[in-house]
């Protein structure tokens, strides 16, 4: 298989070694080179975040405490909180906007881009990206779509408020809620860009994997974390132009009078046009997407997770081979799932139940990962370092949210549960969280290599997964009750029905907790930055990791090894890897890198 | 109590910071201090992940034992019986697995969390482990998706077999009708098209259709209990989701299309109301109402909107009557029909209209009043 890493990276060999003339401009803005790229993803994604993460808490005290006024809200939203208390219109919009902010902004690109461009290089051992210039303009894509998005909260109507998934005709017509006027227009057009700037992204991502890996680097022994990015770029171009189709089309919709997805609309005391269109349709385009999009999002995560699992329990990762094809099984069937967000829909039941039969299984897969993981702990010599506890807190969110997805992947008992809160607890514990936890460990293990060397403080990070950890599970598991008692999600407030006055309560435990995990984030935020600039320099490879980005030095340079590309004679995983006589291969280390040649009497032993 | 949460979190915040700033000092002070876990961070932090456990199972057991009274009381439709056993079991799954799971990982983390000198195992690869723990997913899953198939064959499966009630429920912002088809039992063609605000057409019923004239439009949703009742779902204007969550029946309702939903009332509003777990639900609201200042509730089957749907998304509602049959037909002959109620008063007011106005005629034909 290594027949297939031909790569010629001696017409590189010129780049390195002299300097560049780098101005500020070329050097931090309209960078070209992988790593800087990614840490202008890092901090657009992170800023996101904030947003996203702020948002959410407005509407939990909104939840918790209807009706009530607060001067937060007063201060953040102005007009849209008359006397302090939240407009319910405003309300969907902070739903919508979060939705869309975390998703799409932080745990696609945010998290996507960041480490597949600071890591596909870096590991299969390559100069750049295989087109650092299309990198930059995917880069600045993502950035102007990011500005959009932003100034689309500030228009006069208010931005979007159809939910994150916009379906029409809602989402359509500016008389069904101001939302839909100058701020769904922006959000379609930010997305439009969006969407351009993550396919310009992933192309890149594929064509690098396949075509700049070093010698000795074949497919098989690529690291974890490579084959997630390899993967979810895949699936992102296989899916990402049809959400662009749907968006295209709803523009056309919205502007031009077409009807794709609208029919039969009497609003306001008047028929509209439209005629023959249906937003069943929309659903099915935009699903195709959306079902996908999780995976998107979350296989990167349990890409970093094996990497930063197998180096912290010095332990090679179970099963590799059964996990590349989880993956790979996982992406296949996560394209052919998307009908189980429609089984009430008003599709064809026979249609939901070939659903139902595709979504279960997907566990399997799923649940091979899973064991893999715990059986990678086993008998381990477990380095709890943030980035480890993170990885292990990402197991156990993936598991205990992934298996709510067998009741909601089951069309009969979705159909009283869908579109309650059981849904919002699942698909956040089970992406949300567990992608985070992933983004975060990646950020704690890949740090020094990002920002020179310098590491984050371990005691902040601690006090940061603890609570974040704690608080995660305080909001999300009370959640499933509360979907399990009927309450419909995206309800402004729950007091217009008495059967769910006693579950106010709930509502404020999980608000509570909410609010705790927020502010632990400031933890992050300040270890984050303090730790950019004042950062304690650890060793070049800090955590004796077998990965080819801990040969290059801990100063970036373009071309990021000063002299040749290592070669690579190993998997990335022979972590206290011995001889028969128990010795470990390298005496006193117990790891061997990817680029250390098989030794005298060792066996290769890459499964 | 919101004072005393708030309060709370306030102090819990002090704390968090008032830790974040001691570890900050802790940190400064000893320079030589590394970045990456030693022996005593591994220690803190395998205790801790084996308390973690311990917290997750704390967690769920609170909830249970707090929250699962609060749930929705036993299905109160025929298929709803299924639908809960099917739930049970596959909850009894769900749980039997994220225990075990998770007593595995969390304790993994605590039993073998490093020490300087401890050799890790090199355990690569076990085709057998990995063909045990794929064949029994494969098996477990393919049972529930057998039985899931089966049942959901059987709710989704809407036809007129055993003499159905027939009863439209049309969705707008931000309100629910229902429209029964009267004597005849059968629906009035409609179209949005067809309605006239003016002459409290409202649903855009088709006068000119003679199955149309002994409809009869409600606001309040009258069921007989044991009848079958089909439901055909029609919106005027964006996405809404007809939820009637102690039938556990669901279906979204789409502008341009009628979707169908079809289940049998067991219980009557009354028994339901005598329910044990109904009647203990009541007292405990009624007295979190009392606190509040609100009227006492009465129990009722409910009709909510489950599809975000505009502003007023949170207050779209229908109340739900479950009766016996004499009731119902008592209810119903007291209803106007449709002739009754709005072709009426149109002739009288279409009369008027000509009289003194000709355009109007120009706009009202349209509306299908050409009769």
């Amino acid at each position: 298989m290594s027949e297939v890493a031909h790569v010629s990276h001696d017409d590189h060999h010129d780049d390195h070694g002299h300097h560049h003339k780098e101005t500020f401009i070329t050097k931090y803005i309209f960078s070209q080179d992988h790593k800087m790229i990614s840490k202008q993803y890092l901090i657009t994604g992170l800023i996101m975040g904030f947003i996203g993460i702020a948002m959410s808490l407005l509407f939990r005290m909104q939840l918790a405490w209807p009706g009530e006024s607060f001067g937060i809200f007063e201060a953040v939203l102005g007009k849209w909180a008359p006397d302090g208390v939240m407009d319910a219109d405003i309300y969907l919009a902070l739903v919508t906007i979060h939705g869309t902010l975390m998703v799409f902004f932080v745990l696609t690109q945010g998290l996507s881009g960041t480490f597949s461009n600071l890591l596909i290089p870096l590991q299969i051992g390559a100069r750049d990206m295989a087109s650092g210039f299309m990198n930059m303009i995917s880069y600045w894509m993502f950035f102007i779509s990011s500005v959009i998005m932003i100034i689309s909260l500030f228009v006069e109507a208010g931005p979007a408020a159809a939910g994150w998934t916009i379906y029409p005709p809602l989402s359509a017509l500016p008389m069904a809620q101001p939302g839909s006027g100058m701020g769904m227009t922006l959000w379609l057009v930010s997305m439009a860009i969006f969407i351009a700037s993550s396919l310009l992204g992933s192309l890149n991502y594929i064509v690098t994997v396949i075509n700049l890996r070093t010698k000795g680097m074949s497919m098989t022994r690529l690291p974890l974390t490579i084959w997630a990015f390899f993967v979810t770029a895949i699936i992102g171009v296989i899916s990402f132009p049809v959400l662009l189709s749907a968006a295209l089309l709803l523009i056309m919709d919205r502007s031009f009078g077409t009807s794709f997805f609208l029919s039969d609309i009497f609003i306001q005391g008047e028929v509209l046009h439209y005629q023959g269109g249906s937003p069943v349709l929309y659903e099915h385009l935009f699903w195709f997407l959306g079902h996908p999009e999780v995976y998107i999002v979350l296989l990167p995560a349990l890409g970093i997770t094996s990497e930063v699992m197998s180096t912290n329990a010095r332990k090679p990762i179970f099963g590799y081979r059964a996990m590349v094809a989880s993956i790979l099984a996982i992406a296949f069937l996560s394209t052919i799932v998307w009908g189980h967000h429609m089984f009430v829909s008003g599709m064809n039941p026979f249609l939901g139940s070939v659903f139902t039969f595709t979504t279960l299984l997907i566990a399997i897969p799923s649940a091979v990962k899973a064991f893999n993981y715990i059986t990678t702990l086993w008998k381990g010599n477990l380095q709890l370092n943030p980035a480890m506890l993170f990885s292990i807190g990402l197991v156990s969110t993936f598991i205990t949210g992934g298996l709510t997805g067998i009741i909601l992947g089951d069309s009969t008992l979705d159909i009283n549960v869908h579109d309650t809160y059981f849904v919002v607890a699942h698909f956040h514990l089970v992406m949300g969280i567990s992608a985070l936890y992933g983004m975060f460990a990646g950020i704690y293990h890949w740090f020094p290599k990002m920002f020179h060397g310098r590491m984050m403080n371990k005691n902040l990070g601690y006090v940061h997964f603890w609570i974040t950890a704690v608080c995660a599970y305080g909001v999300f598991f009370p959640m499933h009750f509360v979907g399990m008692a009927g309450v419909p999600r995206r309800y402004y407030e729950n007091t217009a029905f008495p059967m769910f006055d006693e579950l106010t309560n709930v509502q404020v435990l999980m608000t509570v907790f909410a609010i705790i995990a927020g502010l632990a984030q400031l933890i992050f935020v300040y270890n984050f930055i303090s730790s950019i600039f004042y950062g304690k320099k650890g060793p070049v490879n800090p955590w004796g990791s077998n990965t080819l980005e801990w040969t290059t030095p801990r100063e970036h340079i373009h071309g990021n090894w000063p002299g040749e590309i290592p070669h690579v004679y190993r998997w990335a995983y022979d972590y206290s890897k011995t001889y028969e006589n128990g010795e470990y291969i390298i005496a006193g280390q117990d790891f061997v890198p990817q680029n250390v040649p098989l030794q005298e009497n060792e066996e290769e032993l890459n499964h | 109590m919101t004072a005393l949460l708030t309060f709370t979190v306030l102090v819990l915040v002090a704390i968090a910071i008032w830790q974040m700033t001691k570890i900050f000092e802790l940190s400064q002070t000893k320079t030589e201090r590394s970045e990456i876990a030693n022996d005593s961070d591994n220690k803190n932090n395998g205790y801790l992940l084996f308390a973690f456990l311990i917290f997750i199972y704390g967690i769920t057991i609170f909830s249970f034992a707090k929250y699962s009274k609060m749930l929705l009381p036993e299905a109160a439709s025929e298929h709803g019986g299924d639908y809960d056993q099917l739930m049970w079991v596959s909850f009894a799954i769900i749980f039997f697995v994220q225990t075990i799971t998770q007593a595995l990982l969390h304790y993994f983390g605590y039993k073998y969390r490093g020490e300087t000198g401890r050799k890790a195992l090199f355990f690569a690869d076990n085709d057998r482990l990995e063909f045990i723990w794929t064949i029994i997913p494969v098996i477990v899953l393919a049972g529930l998706i057998l039985w899931g198939l089966y049942t959901w064959t059987n709710i989704m499966d809407v036809n007129e077999d055993d003499d159905p009630l027939i009863v439209e429920l049309y969705a707008q912002q931000f309100n629910w009708t229902a429209r029964y088809g009267g004597d005849d039992n059968v629906l009035g063609e409609a179209n949005v098209r067809l309605i006239d605000i003016a002459n409290a057409n409202i649903l855009g019923i088709d006068e000119s259709d003679p199955n149309a004239e002994d409809d009869v439009i409600v606001k309040e949703l009258h069921l007989p209990v044991g009848r079958k009742v089909n439901f055909k779902m029609r919106s005027q204007d964006v996405l809404h989701s007809a939820y009637m969550p102690h039938f556990r029946a669901q279906m979204n309702c789409v502008p341009g299309m009628i979707t169908q939903f079809s289940f049998t009332p067991t219980v009557t509003t009354e028994e339901i109301r005598l329910n044990p777990d109904v009647v203990d639900k009541v007292k405990r609201t009624n007295a979190i109402r009392a606190q509040k200042g609100d009227d006492p509730w009465e129990f009722d089957y409910i009709l909510l909107c489950n599809k975000i749907c505009g502003k007023s998304h949170y207050n779209m509602q229908m109340k739900i009557i479950v009766e016996t049959e004499e009731e119902f037909n008592a209810w119903m002959a007291e209803q106007k029909t449709f002739k009754e109620s709005v072709m009426v008063d149109e002739a009288e007011t279409e009369e008027q209209v000509a009289s003194t106005e000709e355009e109007a005629d120009v706009e009202s034909e349209e509306s299908a009043s050409e009769e």
